[in-house]
């Protein structure tokens, strides 16, 4: 398979979204290779806490470590007994105590995956699988690293460090911490997942893609927006929450004015903020505590930083300010699980907890009043794709005009196709060259 | 070869001057000016310039409105059905059956939502009403819980009036809903407010797909000044709410 003719700089071929060899290439190449995202640190919080997770087709378990020499740490194991394959756990997240122990014939495993007891080992002599022997473990994932508390993994040994896989686009994390006065936050334990009938590429795309709102979300927009004027018109104010839904349907100028910071693997930040800071006491106190802990400068970047999404290609969509995130599974061309995770700051006020959770039930919960019309625009995106009724998906919105320093894509206009252009870029490497 | 004949000749900085095609002006964002930031590396310094973004009162047509002309001819659903009207409940000797009144009610409320009959079922609750669909059956409080649904009577009229915008798009292919309302459990009954308990099976059609949704009702029904029940609370635990979600659910359970 030619990849190389499937993706021009201004239009790829359909087969990308659509072809299963492509597909499978792409969890061979791309996720079951570079730092697929795990969880959260504070999904495991006590030793033996475990949560199922998928890298690629690999389903894997992220498990805190008890006392030892990985005290306390959290490690990514393969969720498969090296005896005869059965999974090691079979619900999507508990404690397994101090040990896995197998339903089929016993075997055991201490929590950093080596081999803890063999019933009847006597068995066992003379053959090649003796306790002392590494195959009888469970296999680890090749690296496992974290970056202020959320934990990935790659599953080969040779590529970039995390750090150097996020780049930039850290600052997803960054931002998020900083805007707790302990530089920390912790999970909401509960994850919506919902299943998108699209390729994993139409949520990238969407997500730094400004100039949907205006036209896909508009109903729910202009609806708010009613509902919001009525109330400011007669009590003078209205909660923020409306603004969340209300300002999805601002007018195209007002979208291509944000900006969109494209980044070498993919990444990118789509700007824009949506006023998360009323003069209301409790953003007064939030902000005294902030202030109290980093000084006025400091609070005030943190703060003011202008970011909508961070993406960090190809999976994972982290609405900072708001403290959400969205991790995609994909699990075939035209189907991807999408889990959705809200985060609260650690040692901010309750209202502002509740806040941002406003955003996570109206946008973000399987009731959502936004993503109800992604889901059917990508939905009939990927039937349209895998009919005879044209070959390419054109990229081709302000092509040219973008300025590109140092391997960061800067769009000059919100809607450029900027955005797609430069995961592809990042797609194609992954695709044919060694990572 | 390449449909579009202009991309490759066009040069990067390309002039942003030049009358906008779609005559709006770009509102001042955040007390800034219009233009966009310029680019450059320096990247905290960019993440510091505030774009803020929100509806322009002045300027309501937004998206696909600003495409001329009606580019969609649908318009909001019409309803060839009256609303239904919950069944006659029989006075005994010993006064109302409040049992058969109450189930009467919740058999109504979802009547309604099956036949699509927003306001009526929105006019069901008490002013103050809430409609909550948690994720756990462990929670206790609608507000500040993480929810699937957790609305008042304003947010309501937001979710009705963005199913009716002709525009809303996931509401062009046909669907429909089937409740069926069971094992009606009344747990306290008082002059003024009744708790009950029920269970319900929704079956869904979507395009050419069923879904099947169940789980249980639990009602705060309050009496309004002429006796009629209203919603205090409308507490809905779906039993498959944890599962993963094909789609996603777009109007009341």
């Amino acid at each position: 398979m030619n990849l190389s003719a499937l993706v021009e700089p201004d239009r790829v071929h359909k087969t990308v979204y659509t072809d299963p060899q492509i597909f499978d290439r792409e969890m061979e190449r791309i996720w079951e290779r570079t730092w697929v995202y795990c969880g959260h640190e504070s999904q495991v919080p006590k030793p033996g806490d475990y949560y199922a997770v998928t890298i690629g087709r690999q389903p894997m378990i992220m498990i805190r470590q008890g006392p030892g020499s990985e005290s306390g740490s959290v490690n990514v194991l393969y969720n498969r007994c090296p005896h005869r394959g059965v999974q090691l756990v079979g619900n999507l997240k508990g404690n397994t105590g101090s040990a896995f122990v197998c339903s089929y014939h016993a075997w055991s495993f201490h929590l950093d995956g080596s081999v803890r007891a063999i019933p009847l080992a006597k068995g066992y002599e003379g053959t090649r699988m003796t306790k002392d022997n590494p195959d009888c473990g469970m296999k680890r994932a090749a690296r496992v690293d974290s970056y202020r508390g959320f934990v990935f993994a790659s599953l080969v040994d040779e590529g970039p460090s995390l750090p150097e896989f996020l780049g930039e686009a850290k600052i997803a994390f960054d931002d998020m911490c900083d805007r707790s006065p302990v530089g920390e936050v912790e999970v909401v334990p509960i994850c919506h997942r919902v299943m998108q009938h699209s390729n994993w590429k139409f949520f990238m795309e969407n997500q730094l893609d400004a100039l949907h709102p205006s036209v896909t979300h508009q109903s729910t927009g202009i609806s708010a927006g009613r509902v919001e004027k009525r109330l400011k018109a007669e009590t003078g104010a209205a909660p923020l929450y409306y603004h969340y839904l209300s300002t999805f349907a601002s007018s195209f100028e007002q979208w291509d004015a944000v900006q969109t910071i494209n980044f070498p693997h993919g990444h990118g930040i789509l700007k824009a903020y949506m006023g998360l800071r009323p003069r209301d006491p409790d953003t007064l106190e939030y902000e005294a505590l902030l202030t109290k802990a980093y000084g006025e400068a400091k609070t005030e970047a943190y703060l003011s930083r202008s970011i909508h999404h961070v993406l960090v290609y190809p999976y994972l969509s982290v609405q900072s300010p708001l403290q959400q995130l969205r991790c995609l599974r994909p699990v075939g061309p035209d189907r991807t699980m999408s889990e959705i995770w809200h985060f609260r700051l650690k040692g901010a006020p309750e209202a502002i907890y509740r806040r941002s959770l406003w955003y996570y039930n109206l946008v973000n919960s399987p009731a959502t009043m936004i993503n109800a019309d992604d889901l059917e625009n990508w939905s009939k995106g990927q039937w349209g794709l895998q009919s005879n009724g044209g070959d390419w998906v054109s990229f081709h919105r302000w092509f040219g005009d973008d300025r590109e320093e140092n391997g960061v894509t800067y769009s000059n206009h919100g809607t450029s196709e900027a955005v797609m252009r430069n995961q592809f870029k990042a797609w194609s490497q992954y695709m044919q060259e060694a990572i | 070869m390449s449909a579009v004949d202009d991309a490759p000749g066009r040069t990067p900085g390309r002039s942003q001057a030049g009358p906008d095609p779609l005559g709006g002006s770009v509102a001042a964002h955040g007390g800034r000016g219009a233009s966009i930031p310029s680019a450059g590396p320096d990247f905290a310094h960019l993440l510091a310039q505030d774009v803020v973004i929100e509806q322009n009162e002045e300027q309501a047509r937004t998206g696909a409105q600003r495409v001329e002309p009606d580019h969609s001819p649908r318009g909001a659903t019409q309803f060839a059905h009256a609303v239904p009207r919950p069944g006659l409940v029989v006075a005994t000797a010993a006064g109302p059956d409040v049992q058969r009144e109450v189930e009467q009610f919740l058999y109504a409320q979802a009547e309604l939502l099956d036949g699509k009959h927003w306001q009526a079922w929105i006019d069901l609750f008490a002013d103050g009403g809430v409609y909550w669909m948690p994720v756990m059956p462990e929670q206790t409080e609608w507000e500040g819980s993480p929810s699937i649904f957790a609305e008042d009577k304003l947010m309501m009229e937001i979710r009705k009036g963005r199913v009716s915008h002709p525009n809303a798009w996931s509401q062009a292919p046909m669907w429909e809903t089937n409740h069926l309302v069971g094992q009606v459990a009344l747990e306290s009954v008082t002059d003024t407010e009744v708790r009950v308990r029920s269970r319900f099976q929704m079956m869904e059609l979507r395009r050419d797909a069923v879904r099947h949704f169940g789980g249980s009702y639990r009602h705060t029904l309050v009496r309004d000044g002429s006796g009629a029940l209203k919603i205090r609370l409308q507490r809905v635990d779906l039993f498959n709410g944890q599962a993963p979600f094909d789609y996603v659910l777009q109007i009341w359970v």
